[in-house]
């Protein structure tokens, strides 16, 4: 496994939903991916970050084909699976899973936990009834689950334990790219650390990679190796972890780890650069999508869209002035 | 499920409502049997015409002195098959296209919705009458028509439902794991908002009663001598006041099967309304 092997290719994905008035004439997009590149490379755990609305998950959903990408390519082992339908690109996609943020809330109510776990198998491949069931039984060890949880429907086990049975119906597949929405929002501290744990045992244990999607940067900074910083549906820096943690090179990037408040560090109000709301992803600024908010910004920000430069070692930046 | 039916039987109304509905078929079942005079269906004692309620005929006798509480009994067996035969067509038609309609989004699902507004526009018993009338007074012809006129309200509601339920987490899930659409329809989402199209087919049934017995009164149901209870209002009519029994008998027993099933679909309706069970699972 050479560490630099690319399993999951993202290629100029673009994602634009239309805007309708009451008469259902489109009036506009909403552009909400616009032009995203990056490539995951087998066993990492890429963190992707950004605020609210930035596109984060509307990028893990396109990726799964829950959206249909309006442009771009997504290359995945070897296939453009971009515009495919999930049941159409069913043996491209076998090995590429989406996590929801809760994924106990992804099972069906009126299914027993067993039947949830069995339907991955039952839809994927041709296995009989008793080798699926040795299969569901090894990942539920797996999660951490007894097996006399198999009959009881979700609303009968509480919610970590959906949650580990959410993982288990993912992992049956035996993935090799899962999409993790948030996983940690929402939870108690004691709680994320059980599931952050569980996450890495599992990745150990079937060699999984990660697209982690999260706003909680101090978990992303824990245990992501490389991050994607997001900004209004584009990335807009790149690079390894610790580079970006301690080096950001864009203006965003350097306001959003300028924001994470620190036991006996700065108050975050007094060093907080970032001012306001986001623009419209409807009505985007011309050249750099950033400027409007950038303390940086000059007249050739308005005039000319940055692309990512990779100027530095291991890190790449969508900036024209970034140093 | 044992929970639903345990809160169902707690619900008086609904019970009587089930109450009235096993009473019916019963009396469809065993038609031959309970009635005193089974021949009278078809056979007539004009001696006897139009006698009031007594030992000999129970409900009176109608205008061919044929027994009305036998006619009632045979009349029953008319209603159900009329009822559930309709029904059943209508859930036949009704729920797939809905289930399409609401999971696919386009112009094919607008116009299959276009289309069942269409038929909601015109009133019901008005559509039924010009279809019985045209086809001519059958009981094949009124569950026709019937069935023809009551699609689109399970459409409509299945549409809807599909449509709030696409959303849910473990609908796109689903989807998400490669689901063929077929599959997502018919095991994901068709359990999850059954209970509405049965609360919805148990008042449907009321409605489409009533709407038979109208046609039957019009003269657009089964021809005579079939005891069908509109019918047997129908002729009535030249005999009333004076012969009250006639009208009384029949009303009452297609009054007593309408509120039968409304009661039940009501107490349904309360126990398996989704919004409602949520509700109830949040106070536990």
């Amino acid at each position: 496994m050479s560490a630099a092997e690319t399993i999951l290719e993202v290629e100029a994905l673009r994602k634009y939903f239309p805007v309708r008035n009451v008469w259902k004439r489109r009036i506009g997009w909403l552009r909400v991916l616009d032009d995203v590149s990056f490539s995951v490379r087998r066993g990492e755990i890429l963190g992707i970050v950004g605020e609210s609305g930035c596109g984060k998950s509307t990028l893990g959903k396109t990726l799964m084909g829950i959206h249909t990408a309006s442009a771009g390519r997504v290359i995945f082992e070897g296939h453009d699976i971009a515009q495919l339908k999930p049941h159409q690109s069913r043996r491209f996609r076998e090995h590429l899973q989406y996590c929801y943020q809760d994924p106990g809330a992804s099972l069906d109510p009126r299914w027993t936990i067993r039947s949830s776990l069995h339907e991955p198998l039952v839809v994927h491949t041709t296995l009989p009834e008793p080798e699926r069931e040795a299969r569901v039984r090894e990942i539920l060890r797996a999660v951490g689950l007894p097996e006399t949880h198999l009959d009881l429907y979700p609303h009968e086990i509480s919610g970590g334990q959906q949650r580990r049975v959410g993982l288990a119906r993912i992992l049956t597949l035996k993935p090799s790219v899962v999409i993790l929405d948030e996983p940690t929002s929402g939870l108690d501290v004691s709680v994320q650390a059980t599931i952050l744990n569980l996450l890495l045992s599992l990745r150990e244990q079937f060699g999984l990679t990660y697209l982690f999607i999260s706003h909680d940067l101090s978990v992303v900074r824990m245990i992501c190796q490389r991050v994607a910083v997001m900004y209004l549906g584009r990335v807009v820096e790149i690079g390894d972890t610790e580079a970006i943690f301690s080096a950001p090179r864009h203006p965003y990037t350097q306001s959003l780890l300028a924001a994470i408040p620190r036991i006996g560090g700065p108050r975050v109000t007094d060093s907080f650069a970032l001012e306001g709301e986001p623009p419209s992803p409807t009505a985007l600024p011309s050249g750099c999508r950033f400027r409007t908010r950038c303390p940086k910004a000059q007249k050739r920000c308005a005039d000319e869209d940055p692309v990512l430069r990779a100027d530095w070692e291991r890190q790449e930046a969508a900036c024209h002035f970034a140093t | 499920m044992r929970r639903v039916l345990r809160k169902l039987a707690e619900d008086r109304a609904a019970m009587l409502g089930l109450a009235l509905i096993v009473l019916l078929v019963l009396a469809a079942i065993f038609a031959p049997w309970l009635s005193t005079h089974p021949g009278d269906v078809a056979e007539f004692h004009t001696a006897r015409r139009l006698s009031p309620p007594g030992p000999e005929n129970w409900l009176g006798t109608d205008r061919m002195g044929s027994d009305i509480y036998s006619r009632l009994l045979f009349g029953a067996r008319i209603t159900i098959t009329i009822a559930v035969t309709a029904i059943t067509i209508a859930v036949i038609i009704g729920v797939p296209i809905g289930l399409v309609a609401g999971y696919y989004e386009g112009l094919g699902s607008d116009l299959l919705m276009r289309v069942s507004d269409i038929f909601l526009a015109v009133p019901q018993i008005v559509l039924a009458i010009a279809i019985a009338q045209t086809l001519g007074p059958s009981i094949e012809n009124v569950i026709l028509a019937l069935s023809a006129t009551y699609w689109p309200f399970w459409a409509r509601l299945v549409y809807a439902e599909t449509r709030s339920i696409k959303n849910e987490p473990f609908v796109e899930a689903a989807i998400a794991l490669g689901c063929s659409p077929l599959r997502v329809m018919v095991l994901h989402i068709l359990p999850s908002i059954s209970s509405s199209i049965i609360v919805r087919t148990t008042i449907g049934m009321g409605g489409t009663i009533l709407t038979a017995a109208t046609l039957g009164f019009l003269g657009l149901g089964p021809p005579p001598p079939t005891p069908e209870w509109g019918r047997t209002i129908a002729e009535s009519r030249e005999f009333l006041p004076m012969a009250w029994w006639y009208a009384a008998f029949p009303g009452l027993a297609i009054f007593m099967v309408v509120m039968g099933f409304n009661l039940l679909g009501d107490g349904l309706r309360d126990v398996l309304d989704p919004r409602l069970r949520r509700a109830g699972q949040h106070g536990k």
